[in-house]
């Protein structure tokens, strides 16, 4: 007997790769007519001050001109250029809005809205300290974040798989689980032995609760099908678990792990903005206490960046695991 | 053609079961879903189950399997009385079930790495996936397959653990007509190369005549088996031979269905 049945197509069609000009030209001109207004608007500005913002501009001609040029021997620049031009356009042109809001007609309270170039220019001058923080906020984040994770995949596997466990914990979830982590700040800065330990503890049950949550509604909600299958191919507890309820509550599971990164993000924040001494939310207090607000925005940008980073990181690792979803969700 | 070792096939027997569920009009009394089912199958018989939907063919094939208990009556394998789940007994489900985060070759092979034998019977998966003509979407996620592929796999997964009682809910029941014949041989000559003893579930007259030894034919409410043919035809049996033809149109007039005359 062979196998007659045609395979669906799954590889998805890579689209053609056309560049329309209007496409390319898009980023150089927009960088030129913003480099052009801020030149215009900041004309009694002393001119160090905006000299790597200008700069920027300058390479972001010179690069997209060079890719421009380089399209052709590239169907996957080309591809990658019509895709991701038009949002850099968006990019340049409200970053120009900016400026010209901030810098041009003052419409915003000064000290606190500084200009894109006062921006960049904090952004630069103080990038080792920036970087020094990130590098905090990043071990403190990942400590305390895989602390709840490993916590709150056992508790989960626990709670979802055993009835005592579950009627037991599940109360105790319910009532402790929605206090937000950072409500305990005031005594977990009196219980733990330091400001560190105490944060990577708060962040950690801040991630234990969606994941203890998800996992074990997950587990819980296992086809009863599969495990009889598995029942009658001679499996026993540990294949029970491992290797039929976990993999059928992944995809709980990993809403599980993304709605922890989320509030992680938020515990982080907050606990170094009070607590520690160190990482990107005490830098923003600091740079406010010193009424800098150009360090502030510098240090938003870079959050941002370090915390989108760190949520895509998560998505791929989900598209890598769930590759056997059927059409796996987009969200 | 694979070559498939014989297994030592087991006898079944089933006296005078009953299985009640709670009404699901009314939580406080019990439909009755079999009441006093009896029946035995010898060591390497092949048997058809038939009867109308809601009957109670899947939930005989439960107990059978050991997944759910009898509220009254004895199951024995050999003369083992059945409490539990076991490799030797194998159940393929009216859907395939396969499991969907794992590729086909590791579906197949479930029931060795569930008991701990993969290193061992390695070897044997390739046999498997031959067997049921899937070798080349060995790496395939279950989601790509047709349903026909799909219930050839599970198929495959429940023969590898080479059962000495194979339990079939309506195995073929999805597939199309064609590929349904083709499954019924396929069935039939694993059947006879290995004389595993097998309790078919089906709906269909011709299938259980064209594969069966005996058709019990079951009726509902309560279940019960109110008659047992025995199918006398040689093997391999004709579809179109008259005595083929005769024996169904007998058993299709004992059930009413003839047609008007
Ligand atoms: N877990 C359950 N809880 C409550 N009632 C059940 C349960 N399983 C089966 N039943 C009832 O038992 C009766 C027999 O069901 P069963 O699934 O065994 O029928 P079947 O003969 O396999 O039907 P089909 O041919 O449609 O598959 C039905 O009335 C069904 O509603
Ligand atoms: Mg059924």
């Amino acid at each position: 007997m062979e196998a007659q049945e045609e395979l669906v197509p799954v590889t998805p069609v890579e689209p053609p790769s056309v560049l329309r000009w209007r496409t390319m030209l898009a980023v150089p001109v927009a960088a030129a007519f913003a480099f052009a207004l801020h030149l215009f608007i900041a004309k009694n500005e002393p001119p160090l001050e905006a000299h790597s913002y200008k700069l920027l501009y300058v390479e972001v001609i010179g690069v997209s001109i060079l890719l421009a040029l380089g399209r052709r021997f590239s169907p996957g620049l080309r591809r990658w250029m019509a895709n991701m031009w038009p949002v850099f356009t968006a990019a340049i042109v409200f970053i120009c809005i900016w400026d010209v809001i901030t810098l041009g007609l003052r419409i915003l309270p000064l000290p606190y809205f500084p200009g894109p170039a006062a921006v960049l220019r904090s952004l630069i001058n103080d990038r080792f300290l920036l970087l020094d923080s990130t590098w905090h906020s990043l071990a403190l984040l990942l400590g305390g974040y895989s602390l709840g994770v490993i916590a709150g995949l056992i508790s989960g596997v626990c709670i979802g798989w055993s009835a005592p466990v579950r009627y037991w914990g599940m109360p105790l979830l319910k009532v402790v689980g929605p206090i937000p982590a950072t409500a305990w700040i005031p005594l977990a800065m009196v219980l733990a032995p330091s400001a560190i330990v105490s944060s990577a503890a708060l962040i950690a049950l801040a991630v234990w609760f969606p994941v203890t949550m998800l996992t074990a509604s997950g587990i819980s909600n296992t086809r009863a099908s599969y495990l009889d299958v598995a029942r009658t191919l001679g499996a026993g507890p540990g294949y029970l678990i491992f290797r039929v309820a976990i993999p059928a509550a992944l995809p709980n599971i990993f809403i599980g792990l993304f709605m922890g990164l989320g509030a992680s993000f938020l515990t982080l924040v907050v606990a170094e903005s009070v607590g520690v001494k160190s990482g990107l939310g005490w830098y923003v207090s600091w740079a406010q206490g010193w009424a800098e607000y150009g360090k502030v925005f510098a240090a938003l940008i870079i959050m941002a960046a370090f915390f989108s980073t760190i949520m895509t990181l998560l998505f791929k690792l989900r598209d890598r695991v769930l590759v056997w979803q059927k059409g796996v969700i987009k969200w | 053609m694979v070559a498939i070792a014989q297994v030592d096939a087991a006898s079944l027997v089933v006296r005078d079961v009953k299985k009640s569920f709670p009404a699901p009009d009314n939580p406080l009394s019990r439909r009755q879903a079999l009441d006093g089912v009896s029946f035995s199958l010898a060591a390497g018989e092949l048997v058809s189950l038939v009867g109308p939907s809601g009957c109670g063919k899947s939930t005989l094939l439960r107990l059978v399997a050991g997944l759910d208990f009898a509220d009254a009556g004895d199951l024995l394998v050999g003369s083992e009385p059945i409490t539990q789940p076991n490799a030797e007994r194998g159940l393929v489900f009216q859907d395939p079930n396969l499991f969907p985060w794992l590729t086909v070759r590791r579906n197949i092979q479930a029931g060795l790495v569930a008991r701990g034998v993969l290193q061992e019977k390695k070897n044997e998966v390739d046999q498997f996936m031959r067997l049921v003509g899937l070798e080349s979407f060995a790496n395939v996620y279950p989601h790509h397959l047709s349903g026909g592929m799909a219930q050839r796999a599970a198929l495959a997964r429940a023969l590898i653990n080479h059962p000495k009682v194979l339990l079939l809910d309506e195995p073929l029941g999805a597939l199309d007509a064609f590929t349904r014949m083709r499954m019924q041989d396929e069935v039939l000559r694993i059947w006879e190369a290995r004389r595993t003893t097998m309790l078919l579930v089906t709906h269909d007259i011709d299938e259980a005549i064209y594969m069966s030894d005996r058709i019990m034919i079951m009726t509902p409410r309560p279940g019960r088996i109110e008659r047992t043919i025995e199918v006398g035809l040689g093997r391999p049996r004709q579809r179109d031979s008259t005595d083929f033809l005769r024996l169904r149109s007998d058993i299709l007039n004992y059930l009413h269905f003839a047609g008007q005359k």
